[in-house]
């Protein structure tokens, strides 16, 4: 491995770097509001929403986000919607993240008794309030890890985004390569990048955890 | 005669086709203290549900104080209010303190001053001796200690009625004692009560009037002096008999 190469490839890898995670987040922070949209749908039992968002789940989770964001990216301009790479990368990634959100929300929220609501409806709470203060809480006590590894896999799902010509680590990393041939140093830096992104987030989520961990141990 | 806290006529409730309730009248009397007894699935559990809507009923009607209380009504989260409920299995909020679960309702639901309230929940904690638990979590308390927090929570919305169902069902023998003295204690300052009760002894101590209910009927109605001594039907009968050791 030549160091030199390494430094020069330095700055190259810390622009990507800055894009994926930017792209990643937005994604990241998209998916779980439309994830607590679609929960609160199926844990309501809306009708005809309710229908409406298990096909979209369903949708979302069978099918690959490269075909999500091709579709996106070459399929929507033919009905005349026309996106910017970074929008497609970002709307592509919600539409993925979206439903693994709505699973992880859903199933903390079907966690906590039902008894809990009843409680506080019995205090006067209405139901939203019940709802806001006395289930989501819960709700999501139980739902953080399945969160947290919805965000890191959602972080290197943005993987596949150079598909769409965004310039983010992949995308770099096989330029490079393609263009000097220094396959060695290109690839060894797109792991250490990754790690650099990807390690604090589960490190940051086992703290999570610890702080929010008082669900399932009796109330 | 004292004035009608609660007032039931015709209540009918079904559950998938099976008739759970069936045409129950009742009236608890300002200061009243009335135990329902009956052999399990009698549907005594699900009448104090039907008081407090959190099960909607098929035929009849329930008043509070002379105002209905329906299942999805819009008033309903106020009357509830007046209603405190406590349940067999606690359920204080395991996400908040003693101190928080206590005073979550006022709060949110009576807009009332933060130091106000929790002034008045360290005065009931006190009453119940559990002055030293304001911080502590549900978890860290035994099942004791979380019914008499859970009747400190419901203690505190200042409600006409209190509905206890089977309040120490779910105790270890040594902690149900320090919950019935607390009830009993309520009782003794002239609350209006309606419990749901296994222990005979404690219905025996506690009630002005006992109601026996089987099969979703009310079979029988009395003092607790007539009913444990000369029950007047042969169901009430054969029911306390399964609570004798001496025959």
């Amino acid at each position: 491995m030549n160091p030199e190469i390494i430094g020069q490839y330095l700055p190259l890898y810390g622009e990507a770097a800055i894009l994926t995670v930017e792209l990643g987040f937005l994604g990241v922070l998209f998916s779980a509001v439309v994830g607590l949209f679609c929960a609160a749908v199926l844990y309501l039992r809306v009708p005809i929403l309710r229908q409406i968002v298990w096909i979209y789940i369903e949708l979302s989770r069978n099918t690959p986000l490269l075909i999500q964001l091709f579709f996106i990216y070459y399929g929507l301009p033919k009905v005349g919607i026309r996106t910017t790479p970074a929008v497609c990368g970002v709307a592509g990634l919600t539409f993925l993240g979206g439903s693994y959100m709505a699973e992880a929300f859903r199933s903390g929220l079907e966690a906590v008794p039902k008894i809990q609501e009843e409680s506080a409806l019995s205090l006067g709470m209405t139901k939203a309030q019940a709802i806001r203060l006395v289930i989501l809480p819960q709700a999501f006590s139980v739902s953080v890890p399945a969160l947290v590894a919805n965000v890191i896999f959602l972080l290197k799902e943005t993987s596949v985004f150079s598909a769409v010509s965004l310039m983010d680590l992949m995308f770099t990393a096989k330029n490079l390569i393609g263009l000097y041939y220094d396959t060695t140093e290109a690839l060894f830096l797109l792991v250490v990048f990754y790690l650099i992104i990807l390690l604090p987030v589960g490190v940051l989520g086992t703290v999570l955890e610890k702080r929010v961990r008082y669900a399932g141990f009796g109330s | 005669m004292s004035e009608e806290v609660l007032t039931l006529r015709g209540v009918v409730k079904e559950f998938d086709g099976k008739t759970i309730l069936d045409g129950i009248d009742l009236t608890i009397r300002q200061g009243e203290v009335a135990v329902i007894i009956g052999p399990s699935g009698c549907g005594k559990s699900t009448l104090l549900r039907c008081i407090n809507a959190l099960e909607p009923i098929r035929e009849g009607e329930i008043l509070l104080q002379g105002e209905p209380i329906r299942a999805g009504a819009k008033n309903l989260p106020s009357l509830r209010q007046k209603i405190g409920m406590v349940f067999q299995s606690y359920d204080l909020y395991p996400h908040m303190t003693v101190m928080e679960n206590i005073t979550l309702s006022p709060r949110k639901v009576q807009k009332r001053d933060r130091r106000e309230v929790e002034r008045e929940a360290a005065e009931l904690l006190a009453r119940v001796g559990l002055s030293d638990k304001a911080e502590s979590y549900p978890r860290q308390l035994s099942g004791g200690q979380k019914q008499r927090v859970a009747i400190v929570r419901m203690l505190i919305m200042q409600p006409e009625i209190l509905l206890f169902d089977e309040v120490t069902a779910a105790l270890d023998p040594e902690m149900v004692r320090e919950v019935l003295d607390v009830m009993l204690e309520l009782a003794h300052q002239g609350r209006t009560m309606l419990i749901v009760t296994h222990e005979m002894a404690f219905a025996q101590a506690i009630a002005h009037r006992i109601i026996f209910m089987d099969d979703g009927r009310i079979v029988e109605e009395g003092t607790p002096g007539q009913f444990f001594t000369k029950p007047q039907t042969k169901r009430a009968q054969e029911f306390l008999d399964r609570f004798r050791f001496d025959t």
